[in-house]
Protein backbone atom coordinates (compact mmCIF):
# COMPACT_ATOMS: atom_id res chain seq x y z
CA UNK A 1 0.00 0.00 0.00
CA UNK A 2 2.60 2.58 1.00
CA UNK A 3 4.89 1.30 -1.86
CA UNK A 4 1.96 1.99 -4.34
CA UNK A 5 2.02 5.54 -2.76
CA UNK A 6 5.23 6.32 -3.20
CA UNK A 7 5.41 4.76 -6.64
CA UNK A 8 2.65 6.70 -7.70
CA UNK A 9 3.97 10.07 -5.90
CA UNK A 10 7.26 9.21 -7.67
CA UNK A 11 5.44 8.58 -11.30
CA UNK A 12 4.08 12.11 -11.12
CA UNK A 13 7.02 13.46 -9.86
CA UNK A 14 8.92 12.32 -13.59
CA UNK A 15 6.10 12.85 -15.48
CA UNK A 16 5.94 16.74 -14.59
CA UNK A 17 9.88 16.66 -14.74
CA UNK A 18 9.07 15.34 -17.73
CA UNK A 19 6.85 17.99 -18.64
CA UNK A 20 8.68 21.13 -17.58
CA UNK A 21 11.89 19.76 -19.40
CA UNK A 22 9.84 19.29 -22.86
CA UNK A 23 8.63 22.96 -22.44
CA UNK A 24 12.13 24.22 -21.85
CA UNK A 25 13.34 22.42 -25.48
CA UNK A 26 10.36 24.09 -26.96
CA UNK A 27 11.08 27.45 -25.66
CA UNK A 28 14.45 27.14 -26.26
CA UNK A 29 13.76 26.46 -30.06
CA UNK A 30 11.16 28.96 -30.36
CA UNK A 31 13.65 31.37 -28.80
CA UNK A 32 16.45 30.61 -31.38
CA UNK A 33 13.90 31.22 -34.50
CA UNK A 34 12.92 34.41 -33.03
CA UNK A 35 16.34 35.99 -33.38
CA UNK A 36 16.88 34.10 -36.14
CA UNK A 37 16.59 35.39 -39.92
CA UNK A 38 13.93 35.23 -42.19
CA UNK A 39 11.64 36.82 -40.21
CA UNK A 40 7.96 36.66 -41.35
CA UNK A 41 6.77 40.19 -41.19
CA UNK A 42 3.55 40.12 -42.78
CA UNK A 43 2.63 37.20 -40.38
CA UNK A 44 4.21 39.34 -37.60
CA UNK A 45 1.74 42.38 -38.61
CA UNK A 46 -1.54 39.73 -38.99
CA UNK A 47 -0.68 38.36 -35.17
CA UNK A 48 -0.62 41.75 -33.73
CA UNK A 49 -3.87 42.79 -35.01
CA UNK A 50 -5.13 39.31 -33.94
CA UNK A 51 -3.93 39.88 -30.49
CA UNK A 52 -3.66 43.39 -30.21
CA UNK A 53 -6.22 45.16 -32.12
CA UNK A 54 -9.11 42.80 -31.72
CA UNK A 55 -8.71 42.06 -28.15
CA UNK A 56 -9.17 46.04 -27.51
CA UNK A 57 -12.79 45.53 -26.90
CA UNK A 58 -12.16 43.20 -24.48
CA UNK A 59 -9.35 44.57 -22.51
CA UNK A 60 -10.60 48.18 -22.75
CA UNK A 61 -14.25 46.62 -21.42
CA UNK A 62 -12.09 44.81 -18.13
CA UNK A 63 -10.26 47.96 -17.38
CA UNK A 64 -12.63 50.30 -17.53
CA UNK A 65 -14.81 48.47 -15.11
CA UNK A 66 -11.75 47.38 -12.90
CA UNK A 67 -10.79 51.19 -12.52
CA UNK A 68 -14.48 51.97 -11.47
CA UNK A 69 -14.62 49.26 -8.93
CA UNK A 70 -11.41 49.68 -7.63
CA UNK A 71 -12.51 54.05 -7.09
CA UNK A 72 -15.49 52.31 -4.83
CA UNK A 73 -13.75 49.93 -2.83
CA UNK A 74 -10.78 52.10 -1.87
CA UNK A 75 -13.31 55.12 -0.86
CA UNK A 76 -15.12 52.90 1.24
CA UNK A 77 -12.18 51.49 2.91
CA UNK A 78 -9.71 54.85 2.92
CA UNK A 79 -13.39 56.52 4.16
CA UNK A 80 -13.05 54.57 7.65
CA UNK A 81 -9.76 56.33 8.77
CA UNK A 82 -10.33 59.67 6.64
CA UNK A 83 -7.69 59.17 4.03
CA UNK A 84 -10.07 59.28 0.95
CA UNK A 85 -7.22 61.75 -0.80
CA UNK A 86 -5.24 58.46 -1.39
CA UNK A 87 -8.27 57.23 -3.62
CA UNK A 88 -6.81 58.86 -6.96
CA UNK A 89 -3.06 57.40 -6.64
CA UNK A 90 -3.83 54.18 -4.89
CA UNK A 91 -6.49 53.28 -8.37
CA UNK A 92 -3.73 54.58 -10.42
CA UNK A 93 -0.69 52.45 -8.68
CA UNK A 94 -2.80 50.09 -8.27
CA UNK A 95 -3.57 49.25 -11.71
CA UNK A 96 -0.88 50.44 -13.55
CA UNK A 97 1.84 48.00 -11.48
CA UNK A 98 -0.81 45.00 -11.22
CA UNK A 99 -4.35 44.99 -12.41
CA UNK A 100 -4.35 46.10 -15.61
CA UNK A 101 -1.54 43.85 -17.05
CA UNK A 102 -2.32 40.56 -14.83
CA UNK A 103 -5.92 41.20 -15.94
CA UNK A 104 -5.19 41.96 -19.35
CA UNK A 105 -3.06 38.78 -19.48
CA UNK A 106 -5.86 36.61 -18.48
CA UNK A 107 -8.00 37.90 -20.88
CA UNK A 108 -5.67 37.92 -23.51
CA UNK A 109 -4.91 34.30 -22.52
CA UNK A 110 -8.64 33.18 -22.16
CA UNK A 111 -9.38 34.67 -26.16
CA UNK A 112 -5.85 34.33 -27.83
CA UNK A 113 -4.32 31.35 -25.68
CA UNK A 114 -6.97 29.45 -26.81
CA UNK A 115 -7.49 30.47 -29.79
CA UNK A 116 -3.82 29.89 -31.30
CA UNK A 117 -3.92 25.94 -29.39
CA UNK A 118 -7.31 25.37 -31.08
CA UNK A 119 -5.98 26.97 -34.84
CA UNK A 120 -1.81 24.81 -34.35
CA UNK A 121 -3.99 21.97 -33.02
CA UNK A 122 -5.97 21.79 -36.15
CA UNK A 123 -2.91 22.23 -38.50
CA UNK A 124 -1.26 19.38 -36.35
CA UNK A 125 -4.31 16.62 -36.37
CA UNK A 126 -4.63 17.63 -39.94
CA UNK A 127 -1.24 17.18 -41.28
CA UNK A 128 -0.85 20.81 -42.13
CA UNK A 129 2.38 21.31 -39.83
CA UNK A 130 3.42 18.11 -41.83
CA UNK A 131 3.31 19.69 -45.20
CA UNK A 132 4.78 23.00 -43.82
CA UNK A 133 8.10 20.79 -43.28
CA UNK A 134 7.56 19.34 -46.84
CA UNK A 135 7.33 22.38 -48.37
CA UNK A 136 10.76 23.47 -46.78
CA UNK A 137 9.22 26.05 -44.34
CA UNK A 138 10.39 25.51 -40.52
CA UNK A 139 7.16 25.24 -38.56
CA UNK A 140 8.79 26.89 -35.66
CA UNK A 141 10.06 29.89 -37.84
CA UNK A 142 6.26 30.37 -39.30
CA UNK A 143 3.99 29.40 -36.51
CA UNK A 144 5.73 29.82 -33.21
CA UNK A 145 8.14 32.85 -33.87
CA UNK A 146 5.83 35.40 -35.16
CA UNK A 147 3.29 34.87 -32.53
CA UNK A 148 5.47 34.79 -29.60
CA UNK A 149 7.14 38.01 -31.01
CA UNK A 150 3.53 39.45 -31.62
CA UNK A 151 2.17 38.78 -27.84
CA UNK A 152 5.48 40.29 -26.40
CA UNK A 153 5.06 43.34 -28.29
CA UNK A 154 1.62 44.10 -28.24
CA UNK A 155 0.62 42.64 -24.65
CA UNK A 156 2.86 45.94 -22.98
CA UNK A 157 0.92 48.08 -25.98
CA UNK A 158 -2.52 47.01 -24.69
CA UNK A 159 -1.71 46.96 -21.17
CA UNK A 160 -1.02 51.17 -21.71
CA UNK A 161 -3.97 51.43 -22.87
CA UNK A 162 -5.68 49.81 -20.33
CA UNK A 163 -4.48 51.63 -17.91
CA UNK A 164 -5.35 54.88 -19.22
CA UNK A 165 -8.91 53.53 -19.87
CA UNK A 166 -8.34 52.01 -16.48
CA UNK A 167 -7.77 55.53 -14.44
CA UNK A 168 -10.28 57.31 -16.60
CA UNK A 169 -12.78 54.66 -14.70
CA UNK A 170 -11.87 55.61 -11.62
CA UNK A 171 -11.86 59.32 -12.69
CA UNK A 172 -15.17 59.05 -13.65
CA UNK A 173 -16.98 57.19 -10.80
CA UNK A 174 -14.63 59.54 -8.29
CA UNK A 175 -15.77 62.50 -9.70
CA UNK A 176 -19.65 61.90 -10.61
CA UNK A 177 -20.36 59.41 -8.01
CA UNK A 178 -18.44 59.84 -5.06
CA UNK A 179 -17.99 63.90 -4.99
CA UNK A 180 -14.74 64.18 -5.55
CA UNK A 181 -13.12 67.48 -7.13
CA UNK A 182 -11.96 66.49 -11.29
CA UNK A 183 -8.71 68.86 -10.66
CA UNK A 184 -7.81 67.53 -6.99
CA UNK A 185 -8.50 63.86 -8.47
CA UNK A 186 -6.57 64.23 -11.35
CA UNK A 187 -3.41 65.98 -9.41
CA UNK A 188 -2.97 63.40 -7.12
CA UNK A 189 -3.70 60.56 -9.88
CA UNK A 190 -0.13 62.42 -11.44
CA UNK A 191 1.66 63.55 -8.68
CA UNK A 192 2.21 60.53 -6.63
CA UNK A 193 2.52 58.37 -10.17
CA UNK A 194 6.24 57.30 -10.98
CA UNK A 195 7.69 55.65 -14.44
CA UNK A 196 8.62 52.87 -12.16
CA UNK A 197 4.64 51.89 -12.00
CA UNK A 198 4.08 52.54 -15.29
CA UNK A 199 7.39 50.28 -16.67
CA UNK A 200 6.76 47.93 -14.32
CA UNK A 201 3.22 47.43 -15.71
CA UNK A 202 4.41 46.82 -18.83
CA UNK A 203 7.55 44.16 -18.38
CA UNK A 204 4.84 41.97 -16.61
CA UNK A 205 2.84 43.06 -19.38
CA UNK A 206 5.82 41.43 -22.23
CA UNK A 207 6.44 38.26 -19.96
CA UNK A 208 2.74 37.26 -20.05
CA UNK A 209 2.26 37.84 -23.30
CA UNK A 210 5.22 35.61 -23.92
CA UNK A 211 3.30 32.84 -21.72
CA UNK A 212 0.06 33.07 -23.12
CA UNK A 213 1.77 32.90 -26.73
CA UNK A 214 4.32 30.01 -25.80
CA UNK A 215 1.38 27.93 -24.34
CA UNK A 216 -1.22 28.24 -27.12
CA UNK A 217 1.94 27.36 -29.41
CA UNK A 218 3.41 24.47 -27.29
CA UNK A 219 -0.07 22.80 -26.64
CA UNK A 220 -1.08 23.22 -30.15
CA UNK A 221 1.72 21.87 -31.57
CA UNK A 222 1.56 18.62 -29.18
CA UNK A 223 -1.79 18.17 -29.51
CA UNK A 224 -2.46 14.65 -31.21
CA UNK A 225 -6.31 12.49 -31.52
CA UNK A 226 -8.02 14.58 -33.49
CA UNK A 227 -10.58 16.68 -32.49
CA UNK A 228 -11.07 15.65 -28.72
CA UNK A 229 -7.06 16.36 -28.96
CA UNK A 230 -7.68 19.46 -30.36
CA UNK A 231 -10.45 20.55 -27.19
CA UNK A 232 -7.62 19.08 -24.50
CA UNK A 233 -4.98 21.28 -26.29
CA UNK A 234 -7.09 24.50 -26.05
CA UNK A 235 -8.08 24.12 -22.49
CA UNK A 236 -4.55 22.65 -21.58
CA UNK A 237 -3.17 25.96 -23.10
CA UNK A 238 -5.63 28.12 -20.71
CA UNK A 239 -5.36 26.59 -17.91
CA UNK A 240 -1.36 26.76 -18.15
CA UNK A 241 -1.64 30.56 -19.47
CA UNK A 242 -3.34 31.45 -15.79
CA UNK A 243 -1.44 29.37 -13.89
CA UNK A 244 2.70 30.42 -15.14
CA UNK A 245 0.73 34.25 -14.88
CA UNK A 246 -0.49 33.85 -11.25
CA UNK A 247 3.03 32.01 -10.16
CA UNK A 248 5.34 34.64 -12.41
CA UNK A 249 3.28 38.19 -11.34
CA UNK A 250 4.55 37.34 -7.84
CA UNK A 251 8.00 36.37 -8.45
CA UNK A 252 8.08 39.73 -11.18
CA UNK A 253 6.88 41.67 -8.58
CA UNK A 254 9.08 40.68 -5.96
CA UNK A 255 11.88 40.95 -8.69
CA UNK A 256 11.15 44.48 -10.07
CA UNK A 257 10.20 46.28 -6.18
CA UNK A 258 13.98 44.85 -4.99
CA UNK B 1 27.99 0.74 -63.09
CA UNK B 2 24.69 1.24 -61.81
CA UNK B 3 22.83 4.33 -61.91
CA UNK B 4 22.39 5.75 -58.38
CA UNK B 5 19.05 5.44 -56.90
CA UNK B 6 17.02 8.70 -56.52
CA UNK B 7 15.75 6.96 -52.94
CA UNK B 8 17.15 4.55 -51.35
CA UNK B 9 15.87 2.75 -47.88
CA UNK B 10 18.67 0.27 -46.37
CA UNK B 11 17.76 -1.61 -43.48
CA UNK B 12 15.60 1.22 -41.87
CA UNK B 13 14.12 0.07 -38.41
CA UNK B 14 11.15 2.29 -36.47
CA UNK B 15 9.06 0.68 -33.58
CA UNK B 16 6.75 2.70 -31.40
CA UNK B 17 7.04 1.22 -28.01
CA UNK B 18 6.79 -2.87 -28.60
CA UNK B 19 5.18 -2.51 -31.77
CA UNK B 20 7.41 -3.15 -34.79
CA UNK B 21 6.52 -0.58 -37.50
CA UNK B 22 9.43 -0.76 -39.95
CA UNK B 23 11.65 -4.22 -40.02
CA UNK B 24 14.96 -3.54 -41.82
CA UNK B 25 13.20 -2.61 -44.64
CA UNK B 26 15.16 -1.99 -48.06
CA UNK B 27 13.63 -0.40 -51.15
CA UNK B 28 15.53 1.12 -53.88
CA UNK B 29 13.61 3.62 -56.46
CA UNK B 30 15.71 4.63 -59.92
CA UNK B 31 15.17 7.75 -61.51
CA UNK B 32 12.11 8.68 -62.96
CA UNK B 33 10.29 5.27 -61.88
CA UNK B 34 7.31 5.02 -60.10
CA UNK B 35 7.38 3.05 -57.25
CA UNK B 36 3.43 2.39 -55.97
CA UNK B 37 3.76 0.41 -52.19
CA UNK B 38 0.43 -1.19 -51.64
CA UNK B 39 -0.21 -2.77 -48.51
CA UNK B 40 -3.23 -3.22 -45.37
CA UNK B 41 -3.78 -0.75 -42.70
CA UNK B 42 -0.36 -0.65 -39.85
CA UNK B 43 1.75 -2.53 -42.00
CA UNK B 44 4.07 0.74 -42.28
CA UNK B 45 3.32 2.37 -45.25
CA UNK B 46 2.38 6.01 -43.61
CA UNK B 47 5.58 5.54 -41.56
CA UNK B 48 8.13 5.09 -44.28
CA UNK B 49 6.84 8.38 -45.84
CA UNK B 50 7.21 10.32 -42.68
CA UNK B 51 10.72 8.40 -42.30
CA UNK B 52 11.83 9.38 -46.16
CA UNK B 53 10.14 13.37 -45.43
CA UNK B 54 12.36 13.72 -41.88
CA UNK B 55 8.82 13.98 -40.08
CA UNK B 56 9.99 10.41 -38.19
CA UNK B 57 13.35 9.46 -37.02
CA UNK B 58 13.99 5.66 -37.66
CA UNK B 59 15.79 3.71 -34.70
CA UNK B 60 18.52 2.45 -37.08
CA UNK B 61 19.32 2.33 -41.23
CA UNK B 62 20.02 4.21 -43.83
CA UNK B 63 18.14 6.34 -46.18
CA UNK B 64 19.07 8.24 -48.92
CA UNK B 65 17.89 10.80 -51.84
CA UNK B 66 19.85 11.24 -54.96
CA UNK B 67 23.00 9.05 -52.76
CA UNK B 68 23.11 11.74 -50.28
CA UNK B 69 21.87 9.99 -46.60
CA UNK B 70 19.69 12.04 -45.22
CA UNK B 71 18.40 10.34 -42.03
CA UNK B 72 20.30 12.93 -39.20
CA UNK B 73 21.23 15.53 -41.14
CA UNK B 74 20.54 18.64 -39.54
CA UNK B 75 16.75 20.41 -40.17
CA UNK B 76 18.41 22.88 -42.58
CA UNK B 77 19.60 20.22 -44.83
CA UNK B 78 16.67 18.29 -44.67
CA UNK B 79 14.85 21.30 -45.90
CA UNK B 80 17.16 22.23 -49.06
CA UNK B 81 16.90 18.13 -49.92
CA UNK B 82 12.73 18.61 -49.39
CA UNK B 83 13.07 21.51 -52.34
CA UNK B 84 13.43 18.85 -54.64
CA UNK B 85 10.60 16.78 -53.76
CA UNK B 86 6.52 17.22 -53.39
CA UNK B 87 3.67 15.87 -51.25
CA UNK B 88 0.31 14.89 -52.01
CA UNK B 89 -1.50 14.34 -48.21
CA UNK B 90 -4.34 11.78 -47.88
CA UNK B 91 -6.77 14.45 -47.15
CA UNK B 92 -4.62 17.19 -49.15
CA UNK B 93 -3.70 18.76 -46.17
CA UNK B 94 -4.08 22.22 -47.24
CA UNK B 95 -3.49 25.58 -44.95
CA UNK B 96 -6.94 26.86 -44.56
CA UNK B 97 -6.05 30.37 -43.47
CA UNK B 98 -4.68 30.59 -46.56
CA UNK B 99 -6.59 30.96 -50.49
CA UNK B 100 -6.14 28.08 -52.96
CA UNK B 101 -3.52 30.03 -54.85
CA UNK B 102 -1.88 31.32 -51.67
CA UNK B 103 -1.95 27.05 -50.92
CA UNK B 104 -0.07 26.37 -54.55
CA UNK B 105 2.64 29.00 -54.46
CA UNK B 106 3.36 28.55 -50.82
CA UNK B 107 6.46 26.65 -51.63
CA UNK B 108 7.45 28.82 -54.36
CA UNK B 109 7.11 31.99 -52.26
CA UNK B 110 8.37 30.59 -48.87
CA UNK B 111 11.06 28.11 -49.91
CA UNK B 112 11.84 29.64 -53.68
CA UNK B 113 11.90 33.33 -52.23
CA UNK B 114 9.51 34.22 -55.31
CA UNK B 115 7.56 37.32 -55.25
CA UNK B 116 3.98 36.66 -54.95
CA UNK B 117 3.02 38.49 -58.03
CA UNK B 118 4.97 35.82 -60.53
CA UNK B 119 3.98 33.12 -57.96
CA UNK B 120 0.58 33.73 -58.22
CA UNK B 121 0.58 33.18 -62.40
CA UNK B 122 2.61 29.90 -61.77
CA UNK B 123 -0.18 28.56 -59.50
CA UNK B 124 -2.93 29.73 -61.72
CA UNK B 125 -1.61 27.33 -64.55
CA UNK B 126 -0.74 24.30 -62.02
CA UNK B 127 -4.44 24.58 -61.40
CA UNK B 128 -5.23 24.80 -65.08
CA UNK B 129 -2.75 21.42 -65.30
CA UNK B 130 -5.12 19.69 -62.58
CA UNK B 131 -8.30 20.89 -64.70
CA UNK B 132 -9.40 23.68 -61.86
CA UNK B 133 -10.55 27.45 -63.27
CA UNK B 134 -8.87 30.31 -62.62
CA UNK B 135 -11.83 31.60 -60.67
CA UNK B 136 -11.19 28.94 -57.59
CA UNK B 137 -7.85 30.44 -57.07
CA UNK B 138 -9.43 33.11 -54.52
CA UNK B 139 -11.16 30.79 -52.81
CA UNK B 140 -10.46 29.20 -49.14
CA UNK B 141 -9.84 25.50 -49.01
CA UNK B 142 -13.28 24.96 -47.25
CA UNK B 143 -15.31 25.80 -50.01
CA UNK B 144 -14.14 23.29 -52.44
CA UNK B 145 -14.94 19.40 -52.31
CA UNK B 146 -12.34 17.04 -50.99
CA UNK B 147 -11.78 16.06 -55.28
CA UNK B 148 -11.03 19.44 -55.48
CA UNK B 149 -8.56 19.74 -52.68
CA UNK B 150 -7.08 16.71 -53.50
CA UNK B 151 -6.59 18.66 -57.18
CA UNK B 152 -5.48 21.72 -55.12
CA UNK B 153 -2.77 19.20 -53.53
CA UNK B 154 -1.51 18.22 -56.83
CA UNK B 155 -0.96 21.53 -58.11
CA UNK B 156 0.47 22.44 -55.18
CA UNK B 157 2.81 18.87 -54.94
CA UNK B 158 4.11 20.09 -58.61
CA UNK B 159 4.12 23.72 -58.32
CA UNK B 160 8.08 23.77 -58.28
CA UNK B 161 8.46 21.46 -60.73
CA UNK B 162 9.93 19.01 -58.13
CA UNK B 163 12.26 15.89 -58.94
CA UNK B 164 10.28 13.55 -56.47
CA UNK B 165 6.73 13.63 -55.44
CA UNK B 166 5.29 11.67 -52.52
CA UNK B 167 1.87 10.73 -52.82
CA UNK B 168 -0.22 9.58 -49.67
CA UNK B 169 -3.16 7.52 -50.87
CA UNK B 170 -4.18 10.06 -53.34
CA UNK B 171 -7.87 8.42 -54.13
CA UNK B 172 -8.77 7.64 -50.17
CA UNK B 173 -12.45 9.07 -49.95
CA UNK B 174 -12.98 9.59 -53.30
CA UNK B 175 -16.03 8.05 -55.75
CA UNK B 176 -14.23 5.64 -58.54
CA UNK B 177 -14.42 8.26 -60.96
CA UNK B 178 -12.93 10.98 -59.16
CA UNK B 179 -10.23 8.52 -58.02
CA UNK B 180 -9.60 7.44 -61.60
CA UNK B 181 -9.59 11.22 -62.37
CA UNK B 182 -7.06 11.73 -59.78
CA UNK B 183 -5.03 8.93 -61.14
CA UNK B 184 -4.98 10.02 -64.47
CA UNK B 185 -3.51 13.38 -63.60
CA UNK B 186 -0.92 11.95 -61.11
CA UNK B 187 0.78 10.04 -64.17
CA UNK B 188 0.50 12.68 -66.95
CA UNK B 189 1.86 15.22 -64.58
CA UNK B 190 4.64 13.04 -63.41
CA UNK B 191 5.23 11.90 -66.68
CA UNK B 192 5.32 15.32 -67.59
CA UNK B 193 7.95 16.35 -65.00
CA UNK B 194 9.74 13.66 -65.30
CA UNK B 195 9.56 12.84 -61.75
CA UNK B 196 10.37 9.56 -59.57
CA UNK B 197 7.44 8.95 -57.56
CA UNK B 198 6.56 6.87 -54.63
CA UNK B 199 2.53 6.41 -53.80
CA UNK B 200 1.45 4.22 -51.50
CA UNK B 201 -2.33 2.45 -51.18
CA UNK B 202 -4.65 0.71 -51.08
CA UNK B 203 -6.43 0.98 -54.34
CA UNK B 204 -5.14 -1.63 -56.79
CA UNK B 205 -6.52 -0.16 -59.96
CA UNK B 206 -5.32 3.47 -58.63
CA UNK B 207 -1.87 1.78 -58.36
CA UNK B 208 -1.80 -0.48 -61.30
CA UNK B 209 -2.53 2.43 -63.24
CA UNK B 210 0.25 5.33 -61.79
CA UNK B 211 2.83 2.53 -61.24
CA UNK B 212 5.70 1.16 -62.82
CA UNK B 213 6.95 -1.30 -60.30
CA UNK B 214 4.48 -2.10 -57.35
CA UNK B 215 5.76 -3.17 -54.02
CA UNK B 216 3.87 -4.91 -51.13
CA UNK B 217 4.60 -4.35 -47.79
CA UNK B 218 3.65 -6.57 -45.00
CA UNK B 219 4.90 -6.79 -41.19
CA UNK B 220 6.98 -3.72 -42.17
CA UNK B 221 8.75 -5.32 -44.79
CA UNK B 222 8.30 -6.17 -48.84
CA UNK B 223 7.00 -9.32 -49.27
CA UNK B 224 7.16 -8.92 -53.20
CA UNK B 225 8.18 -6.36 -55.57
CA UNK B 226 7.73 -6.53 -59.46
CA UNK B 227 6.77 -4.51 -62.67
CA UNK B 228 3.19 -3.31 -62.26
CA UNK B 229 1.44 -5.30 -65.15
CA UNK B 230 2.65 -8.57 -63.36
CA UNK B 231 0.70 -8.15 -59.95
CA UNK B 232 -1.84 -10.34 -60.86
CA UNK B 233 -0.16 -13.24 -62.37
CA UNK B 234 3.38 -13.42 -60.20
CA UNK B 235 2.17 -16.33 -58.21
CA UNK B 236 2.80 -14.51 -55.11
CA UNK B 237 0.37 -15.64 -52.13
CA UNK B 238 0.56 -12.54 -50.37
CA UNK B 239 -0.07 -10.58 -53.49
CA UNK B 240 -2.86 -12.88 -54.28
CA UNK B 241 -4.85 -13.02 -50.66
CA UNK B 242 -4.70 -9.11 -51.20
CA UNK B 243 -5.50 -8.46 -54.51
CA UNK B 244 -8.48 -11.07 -54.08
CA UNK B 245 -9.15 -9.65 -49.95
CA UNK B 246 -9.10 -12.94 -48.94
CA UNK B 247 -9.76 -13.09 -45.45
CA UNK B 248 -7.43 -16.34 -45.36
CA UNK B 249 -4.10 -16.58 -46.55
CA UNK B 250 -0.07 -15.85 -45.68
CA UNK B 251 -1.26 -12.02 -44.30
CA UNK B 252 -3.29 -12.28 -40.61
CA UNK B 253 -4.91 -9.10 -39.80
CA UNK B 254 -4.88 -8.11 -36.06
CA UNK B 255 -8.67 -8.36 -35.09
CA UNK B 256 -10.54 -11.11 -32.94
CA UNK B 257 -12.69 -13.33 -34.08
CA UNK B 258 -16.00 -13.09 -32.57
Amino acid sequence: MERNFLATIGRVFIAFMAAVGRIAIFTAQALRHCFAPPFYLRLIGKQMMDIGYYSLPVVGMTALFTGMVLALQIYVGSSRFNAESAVATIVVIGLTRELAPVLSGLMIAGRVGAAIAAEIGTMRVTEQIDALVTLSTNPFKYLVAPRLIAGVITLPILVLIADIIGVSGGYLVATEKLGFNAGTYLQNTFDFLETNDVVSGLIKAGVFGFIVTLMGCYHGFNSTGGAQGVGKATTNAVVSSFVLILISDYFLTVLLID
Amino acid sequence: MSETPKIELRNVCKSFGRKVILDNLNISIAPGESLVVIGGSGTGKSVMLKCILGLLTPESGEIYIDGEEITNQPAHVREKLLLKTGMLFQYAALFDSLTVWENVAFGLIQAHGMKRGPAKEIAIEKLALVGLAADVANRKPAELSMGMQKRVGLARAIAADPEIIFFDEPTTGLDPIMGDVIDTLIRDCTKALGATTLTISHDMEGAQKIADRIALLYKGNVVWSGPAAEINTCGNPYVEQFVHGDVDGPIKLDILKP
